[in-house]
């Protein structure tokens, strides 16, 4: 689909981690040209979502290769023998082209919904707060949330906190953005209007990585998907090979089940 | 004679009531108590920062130091600590070949319920951020948040909520522990009350001028903590 032109958003080569004894990520690798909507999917433990983790840093990979838009993610071997990042600054700063939606929203309780969205966008990237808010204020009427921007988290329901968690991840401009289970906390009836706005960031371009349960939405917005299986790639090609024609007997059982 | 004409008398502002010493009294308390408390919140916050570092000595001392603390009771440690304190203080002086320092009271008495406060504070605020769900801290991190921003911006106001209720506990118990600085001769509001009881030989009057005294800084010290607490837990739901 891609011919590999231009500076890939994201390149993850061979990256493993363990906890202990158990290998969660036995490398796995992973390019994402600009405009791939990547789904990772695989059943509980498969490493997906410790994956997704490793590529934001909030888990510190014991070996592997990362390139964010071209730049190299510098590391140095800690007197543990283990992989530490060698520039905590280049972490963070990266970490603020990489927008996280997190399974459980992680919205900031004590702030309200607009301050939520735009606490990064002024405190870490410095944007005039008035700019900010108007930013705000757009990204918060797309997703549906402009008459809660004034109301406090606790007070929204699982589906509305999901979506104002969106908005804080588009107020930074991120190149990527990862979802890490984004619907796996909501009730039933609250999936949909989550996805729906996935769906519509997927139809805008962005460059996204969804680590989801959900096959029947990862098969129609994904450009490719990834079945992970103890912490290796089982499958990798576009939605309809992995999900139509699997060349592994373990993913045809997975998406086999999860499509009954 | 004990009429309350002469009761008042007693309890006037102006020589021969005593009434100022009584005041002047509870001011002292009252700076010995907020000094005690804001150096206690200091110690607290380093102590309770230590304690979850992960380095095994630091937390060893500090285990150290707040078993002790909390083990030993106040009135022995303020002895303990105003008289070693002062000896020692003394002794380097001399070394140095500078001659005794009289050791301000005021100061020593805060620095020594400071010492205590900060014990009990360091168990308060390891509390108040082992609370702190750790998404909030993954999502500041995910925003490329620095360690002293993620601090000022989310773990404080995150962890301020936890810590009210126990810090609210801690300034009542501070306020009556400065009592206890008495009996190195320091003259704040417990000490005034016997002075002028003493003098006056109207020990039911003094004594409970003073809890009178005491009362009103509790009650009005509630209302500031509930107001505190109610802006503090704005985002959060009440519980049924």
């Amino acid at each position: 689909m891609h011919a590999g032109t231009g500076i890939p958003a994201l390149a993850v080569r061979d990256v493993h981690k363990r906890y202990g004894a158990h290998e969660v990520l036995k490398g796995i690798s992973l390019t994402a040209q600009k405009g791939d909507v990547v789904s990772i999917i695989g059943s509980s433990g498969s490493g997906k979502s410790t994956f997704l983790r490793c590529i934001n840093f909030l888990e510190i990979p014991d070996q592997g290769a990362f390139q964010v838009n071209g730049e190299d993610v510098k590391f140095r071997i800690g007197h543990d023998g283990k992989c530490h990042p060698a520039s905590w600054r280049q972490i963070e700063r990266l970490r603020t082209g990489l927008g996280m939606v997190f399974q459980s929203f992680n919205l900031w309780p004590h702030m309200t919904i607009v301050e939520n969205v735009i606490e990064a966008p002024v405190h870490v990237l410095g944007v005039d707060r008035k700019v900010a808010v108007e930013k705000a204020h757009g990204l918060l009427t797309k997703v549906g949330l402009y008459d809660k921007r004034d109301a406090y988290p606790a007070f929204l329901s699982g589906g509305q906190q999901q979506r104002a968690s969106i908005a804080r991840a588009l107020c930074m401009d991120p190149s990527v953005m990862l979802f890490d289970e984004p619907t796996s906390a909501l009730d039933p009836e609250l999936v949909s209007e989550v996805l729906k706005v996935i769906r519509s960031l997927a139809e805008e371009g962005r460059t996204m990585l969804l680590v989801t349960h959900e096959m029947k939405f990862a098969r129609d917005v994904s450009t490719r998907v990834l079945f992970l299986h103890q912490g290796q790639v089982e499958e990798d090609g576009p939605p309809d090979q992995v999900f139509g024609a699997p060349m592994s007997s373990r993913c045809k059982e997975f998406v086999g089940a999860g499509s009954h | 004679m004990n009429s309350v004409n002469s009761i008042l008398e007693l309890l006037s502002i102006n020589p021969p009531g005593w009434g100022g010493v009584l005041l002047t009294g509870a001011l002292a308390t009252l700076l010995i108590s907020m000094g005690a408390y804001f150096l206690g919140m200091v110690l607290g916050l380093f102590g309770a920062f230590g304690k979850l570092s992960g380095f095994r000595s630091i937390e060893w001392l500090l285990q150290l130091y707040t078993t002790v603390v909390r083990a030993v009771p106040e009135l022995i440690l303020i002895i303990a600590l105003y008289y070693a304190g002062t000896d020692g203080l003394n002794r380097v002086l001399a070394l140095v070949d500078l001659g005794p320092l009289e050791v301000n009271g005021l100061l020593a008495a805060v620095i020594v319920l400071g010492f205590v406060q900060g014990a009990y504070m360091t168990e308060v605020l390891r509390g108040a951020i082992l609370a702190i769900p750790v998404g909030q801290l993954e999502a500041a991190k995910a925003f490329g948040m620095r360690p002293a921003l993620r601090f000022r911006r989310v773990i404080l106001p995150a962890l301020i909520p936890n810590a009210l209720p126990g810090f609210a506990n801690l300034w009542m118990g501070v306020v009556k522990d400065s009592a206890l600085i008495a009996v190195v001769g320091y003259q704040e509001l417990a000490l005034a009350a016997r002075m002028a009881a003493s003098n006056t030989k109207q020990y039911m009057v003094f004594f409970l001028a003073a809890a009178a005294i005491y009362l009103t800084i509790t009650l009005i010290s509630n209302q500031i903590f509930t107001a505190l607490e109610a802006y503090y837990r704005r985002g959060q739901r009440a519980l049924a």
